[in-house]
């Protein structure tokens, strides 16, 4: 269901994004599971089975129902005035109050007709410019005919769901930001992709997305294991994940000094009876990772998550021979597994180590809370030349220290520190004009390409230096000089 | 090589990107016994670059030296010969984005004009998806399916000489997203959503004036396009530069041995660690914005259809 043709299909067990207006909230689909949207509740039992993109009405009875397709009134020439001279906002121009309208909600009666009972019951309304008549119904509209849509998950969707729902969990990376990352990295199908983000997988899922499964990503993390959570709700087939890799910051030393050994393995964070949010380990957990994103985590994915907890937790009554020597066997069976875990472990770190020592990655993306210079000197050292590299900051100054260290540091043309400036509009006739600026907190991109790196001739690293860097400005010169 | 899988040594027949400083770079087509003319001298196309590793650093027969590049479509859009006004990658991307492009996708575009977003969108769909691209211009289209044979590309990408507003893409309900850039989109929004397979496609529309704008939103909300939304994107560059500003001289204090301030003939002074007492000077770091920047290029209407 992920390339074209018949178009996909809400399934149980899918990640689908719920949409109204322009909220955004990404749930997992789940039978007789209580969802919250909006200041509405509901089950997302009804929508199995429909098309995505499917817009639907909130019933009386928490259930989900397609929108049917109204027709919309001819507009009659309608009553309307000229300007708001006259206008005067007291407060009482509405005669329903909010015992009646609560009333006409009780008796199930359905958005549109509140709207029509609103304007009818409005002293004001037909003073009221067309423009403003307009307004005015289509913030009623917004109010109380509730309709939600569910959508695919796809990059668009997620990016701008996380910026305006939880920017901290990702940098503050702002959509149009992620874009310019995806185009500048040439990220495409068939790369070789080392990515270093610490944004809950949202950065990893759009990588994940432009390749289509082809090619290979080496995901670089910090602490005990990357984070997926956002990676989950892409809803990708499981072969995408066959060629995605990880490996640990804290062993990249010792792979570039060539000092590299498995024997020091992280820890595992499975051992660990508390469970962080930020740490979900190597283990497929879809419905527990999608709990960042839900307004309520639920007891039941809690419990999933630590399957060794229940054992610690048990107190056996030893006196119980039997049931000892069950219990025993079962301790092994675990100590094996263990083993077995830790053993695939350590053959996926050294695969993963073999892919990085190879040098020769189609790209590097970098979009994290550290600061970028000692990650962007390190990881691009797995870099083939003549291959693009992407960093995202969310501010401005780690960059310029970034910069300055590559210029240095040599190897690499094309250096561009950049951010985009995003604008919304509003089109109706006779009334378009901006949105809302949103210059500004989108975040910084520092970008470039390596070149085959002339090492140990710091000489030519400096005039490959003079020669990338643009003539200094005039503006510059005048403020060296005396006053 | 090929515009859509990344090569590692230089070959017959690829086009490079000769690198020569900060932004000046050209594309060259890489030819046995062919020579390419440079500032820094000549380069020897089969002693200089065929065999060698894409990133080397080539030395000119005059002792300056360049750099050879893979290409990549960004590359290309800031190098490709303007046969029209074209796209850059800051629109591209946002465009790539919004019409959540992928391998396998099938993308609709008119017109073709140089092929820049046309580069980019192959980039982006293949192996398995296509481009389908319209340009009534009848030596435009011809240059760039020479361009897109060049490439290496010409099996993801089928163009078409016709007009669009009038005989709409040549494909039916089978394309993932639609891209108009023409003077008149209103005119093929009809054709757009017939090329558009039947849920959930995605439609982009870009033009330089809001007149265009607001009669394209009237089209697509008539046609039943959804959640129609325009956006404009711009890019801010910054150079890196330091900056060295110098102290005023705000004359002595008389007696008073409490400083304030910048005091460069206090030796205890603390200040700020860039501090240069002897010249009086402070340096730092900055990024500069550019003197001239772009402050417009079109609007980007995108809309869903339902």
């Amino acid at each position: 269901a992920m390339e074209g043709g018949p178009s996909a299909r809400i399934r149980e067990g899918d990640c689908a994004v719920l949409k109204r207006d322009e909220v955004f909230k990404a749930v997992s689909v789940l039978r007789r599971r209580k969802i919250i949207f909006e200041k509405q509740w509901f089950y997302l039992d009804n929508a199995i089975g429909h098309i995505y993109g499917t817009t639907f009405e909130v019933t009386s009875g928490g259930n989900l129902q397609p929108k049917q397709e109204v027709e919309e009134t001819t507009t009659e020439t309608k009553e309307a005035g000229t300007d708001n001279r006259n206008i005067v906002d007291d407060g009482k121009s509405q005669k329903l109050t909010h015992d009646d309208i609560k009333a006409l909600k009780d008796k199930g009666i359905k958005g549109q007709e509140i709207v029509q009972q609103l304007i009818e019951n409005s002293t004001t309304f037909r003073d009221k410019t067309e423009f403003a008549q307009d307004k005015y119904i289509k913030k009623k509209k917004k109010k109380y005919e509730a309709v939600i849509t569910i959508v695919k998950p796809s990059t668009r969707i997620l990016s701008t769901m996380y910026y305006a729902r939880e920017p901290g969990k990702i940098n503050h990376l702002r959509y149009d930001t992620l874009a310019q990352m995806l185009t500048l990295g040439n990220i495409h199908a068939g790369n070789k992709m080392i990515v270093m983000e610490t944004c809950s997988g949202l950065v990893l899922g759009a990588v994940m997305e432009r390749m289509g499964g082809y090619g290979s990503i080496i995901q670089m993390y910090p602490g005990g294991g990357p984070v997926r959570a956002a990676t989950s709700c892409f809803g990708f087939p499981k072969p995408f994940f066959d060629n995605l890799h990880e490996f640990p910051l804290s062993k990249v030393q010792s792979l570039l000094s060539g000092t590299f050994t498995t024997e020091t393995l992280p820890a595992d964070p499975e051992e660990n009876a508390l469970v962080e949010e930020e740490s979900s380990g190597l283990t497929e957990e879809k419905q527990t990772s999608l709990q960042e994103t839900e307004e309520e985590p639920t007891p039941e994915a809690a419990m999933e998550i630590n399957p060794t907890e229940e054992q610690d937790t048990m107190d056996i009554n030893a006196e119980d021979a039997e049931f000892k020597e069950n219990k025993e066997k079962e301790n092994k069976e675990n100590v094996r597994e263990k083993q077995i875990k830790q053993w695939e472990r350590r053959k996926k770190l050294l695969e993963a180590a073999a892919l990085l020592r190879e040098k020769n990655a189609d790209g590097l993306i970098v979009a994290s809370k550290f600061h970028p210079t000692p990650l962007l000197l390190a990881l691009l050292e797995f870099v083939a030349p003549s291959r693009p590299f992407v960093v995202y900051c969310q501010y401005k100054e780690p960059l310029l220290d970034c910069y300055t260290k590559l210029r240095e540091r040599g190897g690499v043309i094309n250096l561009k520190l950049s951010e985009t400036w995003l604008r919304n509009y509003q089109v109706l006739p006779d009334r378009s004009h901006p949105k809302l600026t949103m210059s500004g907190g989108g975040g910084y991109l520092l970008s470039g390409i390596t070149v085959v790196l002339d090492k140990g001739k710091s000489d030519s690293s400096n005039s490959e230096a003079l020669k990338m860097e643009e003539p200094s400005s005039k503006r510059c010169r005048l403020q060296d000089l005396p006053c | 090589m090929s515009f859509v899988e990344y090569g590692d040594t230089i070959k017959d027949g690829d086009t490079a990107i000769v690198f020569l400083g900060h932004e000046s770079m050209f594309p060259v087509k890489v030819q046995h016994g062919t020579v390419t003319q440079t500032k820094y001298g000549v380069i020897r196309h089969s002693t200089d670059l065929i065999g060698k590793k894409y990133g080397s650093k080539v030395t000119c027969s005059k002792g300056g030296w360049v750099f050879i590049l893979h290409p990549t479509p960004e590359l290309w859009t800031m190098n490709l010969p303007h046969r029209t006004q074209i796209l850059y990658s800051t629109d591209i991307s946002i465009i790539t984005m919004m019409l959540e492009l992928k391998p396998g996708s099938i993308v609709c575009e008119s017109g073709t004009g140089s092929g820049s977003l046309s580069h980019a969108l192959i980039r982006t769909v293949a192996p398995t998806g296509h481009l389908y691209t319209v340009e009534f211009h009848q030596q435009r289209a011809e240059k760039a399916r020479e361009e897109f044979r060049e490439h290496g590309v010409e099996h993801l990408v089928t163009v078409t000489n016709q007009d669009v507003c009038k005989n709409g893409f040549g494909v039916s309900n089978i394309a993932d997203a639609v891209f108009l850039d023409i003077p008149s989109p209103w005119e093929a929004i009809g054709h757009a959503k017939s090329a558009l397979k039947a849920e959930g496609g995605r439609i982009c529309s870009f033009s330089p004036c809001i007149e265009q704008v607001q009669r394209t939103c009237l089209a697509m909300e008539e046609y039943g396009f959804t959640e129609i939304n325009t956006l404009e994107i711009l890019l801010r560059v910054y150079n890196v530069r330091t900056i060295s500003l110098q102290i005023p001289d705000l004359g002595k204090e008389v007696e008073d041995n409490s400083s304030t301030g910048f005091d460069s003939s206090n030796p205890s002074h603390q200040g700020s660690p860039c501090a240069n007492l002897q010249q009086g000077t402070v340096q730092f770091k900055s990024g500069v914005p550019l003197r001239e920047v772009v402050g417009h290029t079109g609007y980007l209407t995108f809309a869903t259809k339902s």
